[in-house]
């Protein structure tokens, strides 16, 4: 029988391994031949758009990633930040698309495993999962199985692990018809000097293969996410992993112990491009060479190639590089958790990659161009045309404001997302003082006082019309929502999910965002510090909204002072903090309410102002001034008060008046807040000059507002609950 | 008093109910190994939540063959109290400590909320310190909370008055025959329960309903 490697290299051979020919040119350059099917392979995945970036590197590079709270920046596994007391929290958010579209449960499930891997690798101990989803239109009719699928394998995979799935954001939009998107973040905690790196260093080092087997599961997705969808796409559910969480939950408890310990020098977790990128990244990241014996790597199939088990994508490994001679009592510890543990390689001084298989070299490959190598591209983008204004004339034919609040109360975007957070375990370990449904989720440091505040935020409608505008929005509103519970918003993670990067408009998108996001992670102290791209999201030529989801984290000091987002009883002020224009360009009013859907302008984002009506939200909530909060957004103030009603039942009467824009307009930086009494000279006091009005006072069980216009909570309630129940079982 | 939580590959309350003892006896819980064939002599052994052994198989059928299940067996027979919680009590009925079974949630998906609970009887090692039939608010997280009996030992259940709490009318997230959320041997030493009294243990979460179980059984075993 002939080797795999036998196998002649042409022209379609490159062409079905996604590498254009220019970019087959530059290998054999850097190779100084041709190579053989295994380094093709080995290539390919690593300069795969979803591993190398090439298409969006260079943007990258201009997003804000620094400031004092910053201890690792974007380029290990997950970002790390000072969070005081020598505790780290540990970060990143990432896109599992391809994969839940056409496996849903699996795909959405290992989406989840692999970025709480990413955290963990690190020394942290996840706690809290959190996502941002994305589906087609709610009548389309492969939606309800995708949401039913991907909700599923969230739980599924989080809940066994033990760790609390504890908010996100799940939107419809047709754009989304062929192409979800599943962007799972997770949250560790570490201490500051027990972090873990991935460089490998140490000439002689064993490196060891720990975790689940090896399969032919997977082979090629890190491809498969770089190219656009068809209709044969299903075709591809062999590409989809498997996951397992029963055995990741023994592989982080091993790691913990391990790490507990000085043996190990760096460890990576096995993800996309399994193997092969975790080999490459720590050999490269240290400066070394590294040899791998591919007959030891514990394998469950018969009979795979070389080719295979450095391509597969199996679930719940890792590698890890150990100082000479500790290999017996790491052993020892993944013996007891029942795991594999295999010494397959160790470090040399070659700068290259030498892969042995069944008694022969099957690949040596220069470490340098395999990491950092592929092509950066600066592809042709065009300015996204700047969008039309709202037309006024629209309003002709609107309903009663009371109407569209019942339309929008009841609309995808907004109605109660009970259904899918009571299916994720939000309280497991003990420690979630603020779950699903507030503006931010508040999960304390185990054993302490002070909380981490996190959210999940973008508004692709937004970034759609003004990617620009857009892209400072979704940073913004991650920031409003964690001031909002009282926290410091500290840094960002994001997962940057778009297009076809080949097509100037899309890319413009892309570069309209980061722009976007740049300039308001730099205004308001918010840096990136980890984050993913995923392009691609196309089904026969028609792309995703561009879609720059953010993962905002924060600190609060003290979990005691936190505020939620609902009316706590009668008789207390309500404020608006914050201008009302009312921008009605892109709402959600626009939307659900007119059903018009013309691209028009979103509102504009005064990053100053966002910052200034922040601060003095988290002082007023440090001084114990604030008795609620919420951020306004998707449907404006009216929304944002019947949000806050809808919490505890408890109704608002509100004395102010205004057109459909006062109600439902967009305008941003603004906040409602709830204040006591005896606290509303303080809270004026230290507002000072900023924008404050009074709206009127919480009261009984009624929303009342306008001339007279008044709906039940218990009416409000039975709308905003019951969309999501009547979808899934329709 | 000696606590002990055992802790099976795949068990994620572990850690969340060791706090609450912690809180209760003034002491560290032992972590119980499931692969121990010994036990030090325990007044108290709680078996946590989570997925032991992945419940690949029947939720707790594999811990429920454990080593260390022998000697929890053995120490419930001479006496011990055993609080199984969520995975711990689909073990408790697996090991034959309990009767019953639970089986998959009616919706057939995974529930995670608070419920409102009635302790139906208030004599048990556990429930002592709440008033008979006092409405508590305690979360349940699981995909199979259903609690399932034939007639005769439902029958049974109720004339031995051994269901110790019940999902208040209206609030039985998993079917669960009777609305049975918690249930006790015959000696009310032994409980198993879906809801998760340790997620409920302190005002910063929510409530404390679920601290009086703790604070209960320290009572009542001191």
């Amino acid at each position: 029988m002939s080797h795999i490697n036998d196998t002649p290299i042409t022209d379609e051979l490159v062409a079905e391994h996604g590498l254009t020919p220019d970019e087959f040119q530059m290998v054999c350059d850097h190779m100084g031949r041709v190579p053989n099917y295994t380094e093709l392979g080995v290539f390919s995945v690593m300069w795969s758009e979803h591993c190398s970036y090439k298409s969006s590197r260079k943007w990258l590079k201009k997003l804000p990633v620094s400031g004092d709270q910053v201890i690792q920046g974007p380029g290990e596994n997950a970002g790390v930040i000072d969070i005081g007391d020598g505790d780290a929290a540990v970060f990143k958010m990432e896109s599992h698309n391809h994969p839940s579209f056409i496996e849903p449960y699996q795909g959405a499930a290992t989406g989840v495993g692999g970025i709480m891997r990413d955290v963990f690798t690190m020394g942290a101990r996840p706690v809290a999962n959190l996502n941002a989803l994305r589906f087609g239109a709610p009548d389309h009719p492969k939606t309800r199985h995708l949401v039913a699928g991907v909700v599923s394998g969230i739980g599924g995979y989080g809940n066994c692990m033990g760790v609390p799935t504890v908010g996100g954001e799940i939107n419809f939009d047709p754009s989304y018809n062929g192409n979800n998107l599943v962007n799972a973040m997770c949250v560790g905690v570490a201490r500051t000097d027990k972090i873990f790196y991935a460089a490998a260093t140490g000439i002689g080092s064993p490196v060891v293969y720990v975790g689940s087997k090896t399969g032919r599961d997977g082979i090629h997705g890190a491809t498969m996410a770089s190219a656009e969808f068809d209709d044969a796409s299903e075709e591809k559910r062999p590409t989809v992993q498997v996951g397992d969480p029963f055995t990741e939950k023994l592989l982080l408890e091993a790691c913990q112990e391990l790490m507990a310990s000085d043996a190990i020098i760096g460890i990576q977790d096995m993800g996309a491009a399994g193997l092969t990128s975790s080999s490459v990244e720590m050999a490269d990241k240290g400066g070394v060479g590294i040899v791998l014996n591919l007959d030891k790597v514990p394998v469950r199939e018969t009979h795979m190639t070389g080719y295979e088990m450095l391509l597969s994508e199996s679930q719940e490994r890792m590698l890890m590089v150990l100082k000479p001679g500790r290999e017996p009592e790491a052993k020892a510890i993944f013996d007891r958790w029942g795991l594999d543990f295999a010494v397959i390689g160790e470090l040399t001084d070659t700068n290259r990659m030498v892969v042995h298989h069944d008694g022969r070299e099957i690949a040596d490959m220069p470490l340098g161009p395999l990491a950092d190598g592929a092509p950066e591209y600066d592809r042709p983008h065009v300015p996204t045309p700047k969008a039309a204004d709202f037309d006024a004339a629209w309003l002709d034919k609107a309903p009663d404001t009371l109407s569209a609040l019942k339309t929008l109360m009841g609309s995808s975007e907004v109605a109660s997302r009970r259904w899918v957070y009571e299916q994720y375990d939000s309280m497991v370990m003990g420690d979630t003082l603020a779950g699903p449904g507030g503006d931010a989720a508040l999960v304390r440091v185990h054993g302490t006082q002070k909380g981490l505040a996190m959210s999940t935020d973008v508004n692709p409608r937004y970034c759609f019309a003004d990617p620009v505008e857009g892209g400072k929005q979704a940073v913004a509103e991650a920031y409003r929502n964690i001031c909002a519970v009282g926290a410091k918003p500290l840094a960002i993670t994001n997962c940057l999910n778009f297009g076809n990067p080949e097509r100037p408009e899309i890319m413009g998108q892309f570069v309209g965002c980061l722009e976007g996001m740049g300039e308001a992670g730099k205004t308001l102290d918010f840096p990136v510090v980890s984050g993913n791209v995923s392009l691609y999201n196309e089904t026969n030529g028609t792309g995703i909204l561009p879609t720059p989801a953010i993962g905002g984290v924060g600190l609060i000091q003290n979990l005691d002072k936190a505020v939620g987002n609902g009316f706590l009883q009668d008789g207390q002020l309500i404020y608006l903090l914050g201008d009302t224009a009312g921008h009605l360009g892109a709402s959600l009013y626009q939307r659900d309410v007119l059903d018009r859907h013309e691209i028009v302008a979103p509102p504009r984002v005064d990053l100053a102002l966002e910052a200034a009506h922040g601060g003095l939200v988290r002082d007023a909530i440090d001084q114990g001034l604030l008795a609620a909060a919420h951020d306004i957004s998707d449907g404006g103030l009216l929304m944002a008060l019947a949000e806050m009603c809808l919490a505890h039942g408890i109704g608002a009467d509100i004395e102010t008046d205004g057109d459909t824009g006062y109600w439902f307009g967009e305008d941003q930086a603004r906040y409602v807040v709830a204040v006591a009494g005896d606290k509303a000279e303080a809270f004026e006091a230290l507002a000072k000059d900023l924008s404050l009005t009074r709206l009127g006072k919480t009261s009984g069980h009624t929303l009342t507002f306008g001339a007279s216009l008044s709906i039940s909570v218990r009416e409000l309630h039975d709308i905003y609950e019951g969309w999501f129940p009547a979808l899934m079982s329709s | 008093m000696q606590a002990a939580v055992i802790v099976f590959p795949g068990s994620n309350c572990d850690r969340d109910v060791a706090v609450c003892l912690e809180a209760a006896t003034g002491q560290a819980p032992l972590m119980a190994w499931h692969g121990d064939a010994n036990l030090p002599k325990c007044d108290l052994i709680v078996l946590p939540g989570g997925f032991s052994y992945g419940d690949y198989l029947r939720c707790g059928s594999m811990a429920a063959n454990s080593p260390i299940m022998r000697e929890v067996v053995a120490q419930a027979h001479k006496g011990a109290a055993v609080l199984g919680i969520c995975n711990g009590f689909q073990v408790l009925t697996e090991c034959g400590l309990l009767p019953g079974v639970l089986m998959q949630n009616k919706g057939l998906n995974f529930v995670c909320r608070n419920t409102q609970l009635t302790v139906t009887n208030n004599t048990t090692a556990f429930t002592s310190l709440y008033g008979a039939g006092e409405e508590i608010t305690i979360p349940v997280a699981h995909n199979e909370g259903n609690y399932f009996a034939d007639d005769h030992t439902l029958k049974q259940l109720q004339d031995e008055d051994r269901i110790a709490l019940s999902y208040a009318k209206g609030d039985n997230p998993n079917g669960a025959c009777l609305d049975i959320a918690g249930i006790s041997d015959a000696s009310g030493r032994i409980v198993g329960m879906m809801p998760h009294p340790e997620r409920r243990a302190e005002a910063a979460l929510g409530g404390d309903d679920g601290k009086r179980m703790f604070s209960g059984i320290v009572e009542a075993l001191s």
